[in-house]
């Protein structure tokens, strides 16, 4: 029975786990796998350069998975994700820094541990804030964490053994795992260059990231985001717990963005404090929306496009002769990016609320029904 | 204490420009429920034209068409990319302000370019001495203005057939839909008034300096007012901005003695923090309505 309902006919569930398993469609299970052998093929096929955008887009995609369970999931906007971005970067700079450093440092070299640490650390920052995040709702909450950036970059300011102070910055956490230094160039002696290397570490990060974030959301918790996101005093009544649960919310949601800080800076292996300012946070909620609310594989493609955002304005003078690449002269490709972010973000909330992930639902539903085109 | 009073001129002086845009995000949110994160960009937009106009026309000449002209585009913004999304979620429509404010705010800092802009204004950094206490004038003449402004909004709002209509549609809008009051009216008329606000405020505060593309940062430090006062109140808008502007302008003052650990002026940030101190206390802000949820 159950081999014929697997085999024979795909889509018929006989229990609820089966409909609300992680892959519960046979061509779920053969895309995931095919995306997924393409992903880890890619430093071969492409080169390093390029490499080094796409493995940004993985990073990008951890931290914007954490706003979309807190946004997206539970409906709590946050404007202030970067302050969490910021706080695990730096707490993974502090974990693994050199004792003996011009900075503060504690020499944790084993990477887990500083990636774990920088997570929890930014988790704790969340849990902190929560509490006064859960006493206001919609607007309010949106501008209280608009406050924790600013608030937030003043202590990044400040705090210069830890920060090396604006304009100077630190050194980031170096990736180094048994014996493998994920920040050392091999290419020229046949070995893997450090944009593969990296490639393949955060593409493996993203995937238990993603993984994780999946199961969260079709479990008790995410049910409970759900309901808290569609109506609050409805979930109350249903005996959710709020307080609890947007907690809950703001934590994860924090410790994804301190992992994403973590390993965000360690391409370039330096990092300022200005780096964590309101157009971060607006580049993740611009992520959020682009990709899909409430979606993790379209958060991915959401990243992967506005990571790729700045190579595509720095190939446009070529084909739109009145923009510059010079930052001095106006209009230029480092505004014509900046204007993108807005522009994409007010044409999906117009045009395609349900953001990539949206579109490709569409294709998929098309070339399933096909040639009924309901 | 001529530094304490030295601090509290300059804080009601820079107070007055919260007001003001505190004003704007004010009448905004009542005629539609949404804080319009846009409303810094409209500040960049009025002082960046007005610095273009002023050694045309003159200065107060153009303000004033300044202001219209960013009302205008203010407009122009609420039909194409707001009056669409009427109904759907408000945090939705706040985050199309943002990707709005992006937009505007990029397109106008093109314009700052290099080279040093002013706005024109008459005051320059020129102060009264009072008793040892420094009375600038640009501090006077913004809260002279923010007074007459404030005192004329409240008159149209009070006695106006368009101001009757947007109270209405504040407290009920199907109701006052019902009654044939012109909503879209209503959001056209709050938004027009927002962005010629914010432009006053922008001229003010760059009065005596230079205008750069960071100029539109005031404008967030005027989110913590609305906190303070509460999103739908008026009354505490002003009252708020004054609060979070002399605050600030006494904590930048004193930093030196009381924070001597801090290098950076911990004033620029001291808004933010009276405001998670007072929502601490009162989730609503001072004047906020209470959300009343009936099950």
């Amino acid at each position: 029975m159950s081999t014929l309902s697997k085999w024979g006919r795909p889509e018929l569930y006989t229990s609820y786990r089966q409909d609300m398993a992680l892959l519960n469609t046979r061509s779920k299970v053969l895309g995931t796998i095919a995306v997924l052998v393409v992903a880890a093929l890619m430093p071969m096929l492409v080169s390093d350069n390029l490499l080094i955008i796409l493995g940004s887009g993985l990073v990008l995609a951890i931290g914007a998975i954490g706003l979309n369970l807190v946004t997206g999931y539970a409906g709590q906007v946050s404007l202030g994700h970067a302050f969490f971005v910021g706080i695990g970067a730096y707490a993974a700079a502090v974990l693994s820094g050199d004792p003996d450093g011009r900075y503060l440092g504690f020499g944790v070299d084993f990477m887990p541990l500083w990636l774990l640490g920088a997570g929890l650390i930014a988790a704790l920052a969340g849990a902190l804030v929560a509490p006064l995040a859960t006493r206001l709702r919609g607007l309010y909450l949106a501008v209280v964490t608009l406050g924790l950036v600013f608030i937030g970059q003043y202590f990044f300011f400040e705090w210069n053994e830890m920060s090396g102070g604006p304009q100077v910055g630190r050194e980031a956490a170096k990736p180094e795992l048994f014996g493998i230094q994920f920040t050392v160039d091999n290419g020229f002696k046949g070995g893997w260059t450090e944009e593969q290397k990296l490639y393949w570490l955060f593409l493996g990060v993203l995937v238990v990231a993603a993984v994780l974030a999946r199961n969260i959301a079709r479990s008790r918790i995410g049910r409970a985001f759900s309901a808290i996101r569609d109506r609050d005093v409805a979930a109350g009544v249903m005996g959710v717990n709020l307080t609890r649960y947007k907690i809950v919310a703001f934590t994860i949601s924090s410790f994804y963005a301190g992992i994403c800080g973590a390993l965000m800076f360690s391409a370039s292996g330096h990092f300022t404090p200005e780096s964590f300012s309101l157009l971060m946070s607006v580049q993740f909620i611009a992520i959020v929306l682009i990709g899909g609310v409430a979606t993790i594989s379209g958060t991915i493609m959401g990243a992967m496009l506005i990571a790729l955002l700045p190579r595509v304005a720095s190939e446009l003078p070529a084909f739109v002769p009145f923009l510059s690449s010079s930052a001095s002269e106006h209009p230029n490709i480092f505004e014509f990016e900046q204007i993108m972010y807005g522009v994409l973000i007010v044409a999906f909330l117009l045009f395609e609320p349900r953001g990539l992930f949206g579109i490709w639902h569409r294709v998929r539903t098309y070339w399933k029904s096909f040639p009924f085109s309901y | 204490m001529t530094q304490f009073l030295g601090a509290l001129a300059g804080g009601l002086g820079i107070g007055s420009i919260y007001a003001l845009l505190a004003l704007g995000f004010v009448i905004i949110y009542k005629s539609m429920g949404v804080i319009s994160f846009a409303q810094p960009s409209f500040l960049l937009a009025g002082t960046v034209l007005v610095t273009y106009l002023s050694p045309e026309i003159g200065f107060v000449p153009a303000v004033v068409v300044g202001a219209i002209a960013i009302a205008a585009v203010a407009l122009v913004v609420e039909r194409i990319a707001i009056r669409p999304m009427v109904g759907k979620a408000v945090f939705v429509i706040a985050i199309i302000t943002i990707g709005i404010d992006i937009i505007v705010r990029i397109v106008s800092g093109m314009f700052v370019g290099s080279d040093q802009r002013t706005v024109g204004d008459p005051w320059g950094l020129d102060a009264w001495e009072v008793g040892g206490v420094y009375i600038e004038h640009r501090d006077l003449a913004a809260f002279a203005v923010t007074t007459v402004l404030v005192l004329a909004l409240f008159a149209f709002f009070r006695w106006t057939p368009i101001g009757l209509a947007m109270r209405a549609s504040a407290l009920d809008q199907e109701a006052a839909m019902a009654q044939g009051v012109s909503v879209g009216t209503v959001f056209a008329v709050s938004w027009g008034l927002a962005g010629a606000l914010a432009t006053v405020a922008g001229v003010f505060a760059a009065a005596g300096r230079t205008v750069d593309q960071n100029h539109w940062h005031i404008a967030l430090l005027a989110l913590p007012v609305i906190i303070l006062g509460g999103l739908d109140s008026l009354g505490g808008a002003v009252l708020g901005g004054l609060i979070i502007g002399v605050t600030q302008q006494i904590v930048t003052s004193y930093h030196r003695d009381w924070f001597p650990g801090l290098d950076t002026n911990i004033g620029s940030i001291t808004p933010y923090l009276v405001m998670l101190i007072v929502l601490l206390v009162r989730p609503y802000g001072l004047f906020g309505t209470r959300e009343v949820e009936r099950v």
